[in-house]
């Protein structure tokens, strides 16, 4: 009765595949048609909006009201919605696209990096205040992060640095789940013989980290970096009480700008294909970004959640 | 030689042992692993802790039309737990939570038990599909079943024309809350999937080998076994809801473009935060609020968190 899918094993990290590789033989083992039926139709919930927006994105403004929704018609236009999009308003569009890239990976890169030496920290040394610290770092788990953002926009304004990229970098750089999450790792990951080898042959703390463990922690940075992307680049509330000025918006508050332009029926005649458009390019990068990934994060993520 | 014994405890006996275990060398760790939490730490009381208190200091105060601001003491506190408005926003989220949040929660537990069997065909295909609206903006989301709720070109809006049932008013005051609750439930039924069946993957088989031999089903398996086994992770993505729920901003926000008469100003607490600070220019009473907000969500997740551990301590000492 092992009921296993050797194959969704291997996706996941090592650890877990070895711990079942013993029990993959089974005789009895059965596929259900009831429950990849069932399995299905949960995922056309999931997926039909999905697809809405991609052959929306192929029609133009009268199509939209014309055809049927779930399917093509009213003529091939996607090629002429994107180069509305990229035009509109001097091809602000790209402006866009190119901040939200500029924040988020920024904010990603920093965040991952100050979480993981954190988090490193705490899995590979005593050192005395190490359970305060931890402990104020899971209680902030819990602190929302939008009720923070109101102070955190008037400090900001007082310092002068609202309507800056770094208004929007700068709060999105912790990351008390990463911290939480690379030390689980960690731990696990980074073997303390390693280091204390490491110790013997002379190599400092600083050196060991950077040339032991981070090579070791590749699945867990990966995770990190993938989910506080995310966090940045689908960012609404910040960014928009932050910024002023359209030429520094990141794409989630551009759209809605023109959203809002395009319901209240101002201006041009094709703003809803363009935002229907908009929104179909915008999440391009990020879906493409999790499929590539989807060896490292899953496996990050399965270590995480062991403890959590 | 007084600090070795950290050091020999964590180290495995596989290393030769160095040559020294002086103070020295542990002051160095200690100093290295300072300056590796540091740079978090830093960023971490500037954006976290001194905002939270400048909240807590400037919800303190009320700003007058003459003289500027006065201290005012709890008086905002007072008037936030007066204020029907925010009341009724705290009650909304409530309902949205008791609603919504078993549904998301039930069908990610349900995919990821499924998934965990190995019965379907196409499993991964499944969850990288049921995954992918996580990517997707919130802002994106919204727009997205804005549309697809619209009752011009929305898909729903045609099928049920189509088959006669008129045109379904899914922004009306009365439904808006529900057509909320599916863009959530959709945004992040993959999310929580993804957690439960990380930590579903590694429960160890022996666990349930041996219900397996004795026949036991799939069901009372993952019944008695698998979700036992995953609280930790069901614990986890509990709490993360609710902070979602209570948080919420970009949905109502923007359906408020399409819907401004079933959206109020106050929908949820912090879109009403969110218009008293920038569009009424109550800037410390708009701080009271997000203060108790935010102390109302680190209430609800302690008792959540301290009622699991008292059920765990009881189950535990009742088998």
């Amino acid at each position: 009765m092992t009921a296993l899918d050797t194959r969704a094993a291997v996706t996941i990290g090592d650890t877990t595949g070895s711990r079942r590789a013993k029990r993959n033989f089974d005789p009895k083992k059965r596929r259900s048609v009831l429950l990849t039926v069932l399995l299905w139709l949960c995922v056309l919930y999931f997926v039909l909006p999905l697809w809405w927006l991609l052959v929306s994105a192929t029609k133009d403004n009268s199509g939209l009201f014309s055809t049927f929704g779930l399917w093509f018609g009213g003529g091939f236009s996607f090629f002429e919605n994107l180069q509305t999009l990229f035009t509109v308003r001097d091809g602000i569009f790209a402006r866009w696209l190119v901040n939200t890239l500029v924040y988020s990976l920024a904010s990603a890169v920093g965040a991952t990096l100050l979480a993981t030496m954190a988090g490193y920290a705490f899995a590979k040394y005593e050192f005395p205040g190490k359970k305060a610290l931890f402990s104020a770092t899971l209680g902030a788990i819990m602190i929302p992060l939008t009720a923070l953002a109101l102070p955190t926009y008037l400090l900001f304004s007082e310092a002068g640095l609202t309507d800056t990229p770094w208004a929007v970098i700068v709060p999105s750089l912790v990351t008390p789940f990463g911290v939480y999450l690379m030390r689980v790792y960690a731990a696990d990951a980074v073997d303390d013989s390693l280091i204390e080898a490491a110790r013997v042959d002379g190599a400092g703390e600083f050196r060991i980290f950077w040339q032991v463990g981070l090579r070791l922690l590749g699945p867990g940075l990966v995770t990190v970096f993938l989910f506080s992307l995310v966090a940045t680049w689908n960012n609404y509330f910040l960014p928009l009480i932050m910024l002023n000025t359209s030429d520094l918006y990141p794409i989630t508050v551009g759209l809605a700008q023109l959203q809002a332009a395009a319901s209240a029926g101002g201006g041009s005649q094709a703003l809803f294909s363009t935002v229907i458009t908009g929104s179909f390019v915008s999440i391009l990068p990020l879906i493409i970004a999790f499929l590539f990934l989807q060896r490292y994060w899953q496996s990050g993520l399965s270590t995480g959640s062991v403890k959590g | 030689m007084s600090h070795s014994p950290a050091l020999t405890v964590e180290r495995p006996s596989a290393a030769p042992p160095p040559m020294r275990h002086g103070s020295s060398t542990k002051r160095k760790q200690n100093i290295a692993a300072y300056l590796f939490v540091l740079p978090f730490f830093v960023v971490f009381v500037a954006m976290l802790v001194v905002p939270l208190v400048y909240s807590g200091y400037l919800s303190l105060f009320e700003s007058k039309l003459i003289g500027g601001d006065a201290f005012a003491g709890l008086a905002n506190y007072v008037r936030a737990l007066q204020d029907s408005a925010f009341l009724a926003s705290i009650g909304r989220m409530g309902l949205f939570f008791v609603i919504q949040v078993p549904i998301m929660l039930g069908l990610a537990l349900f995919l990821a038990l499924a998934l965990d069997t190995g019965r379907a065909r196409g499993s991964k295909g499944v969850r990288l599909l049921v995954f992918m609206p996580y990517a997707v903006p919130a802002v994106v989301a919204t727009l997205m079943w804005g549309y697809l709720y619209g009752p011009d070109f929305g898909p729903i809006a045609q099928v049920a024309r189509a088959v006669g049932f008129g045109t379904p008013d899914f922004l009306s005051p009365v439904n808006i809350l529900g057509s909320m609750m599916n863009i959530v439930t959709w945004e992040f039924v993959g999310y929580n999937m993804i957690i439960m069946y990380a930590a579903l993957r590694s429960i160890p088989g022996e666990l349930y080998e041996a219900a397996e031999i004795d026949g036991a089903g799939q069901f009372r398996i993952a019944w008695s076994v698998k979700i036992p086994a995953i609280r930790p992770a069901i614990l986890l993505t509990v709490i993360f809801s609710i902070i979602g729920t209570f948080q919420l901003f970009a949905e109502p926000s923007l359906l408020n473009a399409i819907a401004p008469d079933a959206i109020t100003n106050s929908f949820t607490p912090n879109y009403y935060a969110y218009n008293l600070a920038f569009i009424n220019q109550e800037l410390n009473y708009a701080a009271a609020i997000a203060f108790l907000l935010g102390l109302f969500i680190a209430i609800v997740s302690y008792i959540v968190q301290l009622s699991s551990q008292r059920r765990e301590r009881r189950e535990r000492s009742a088998s």
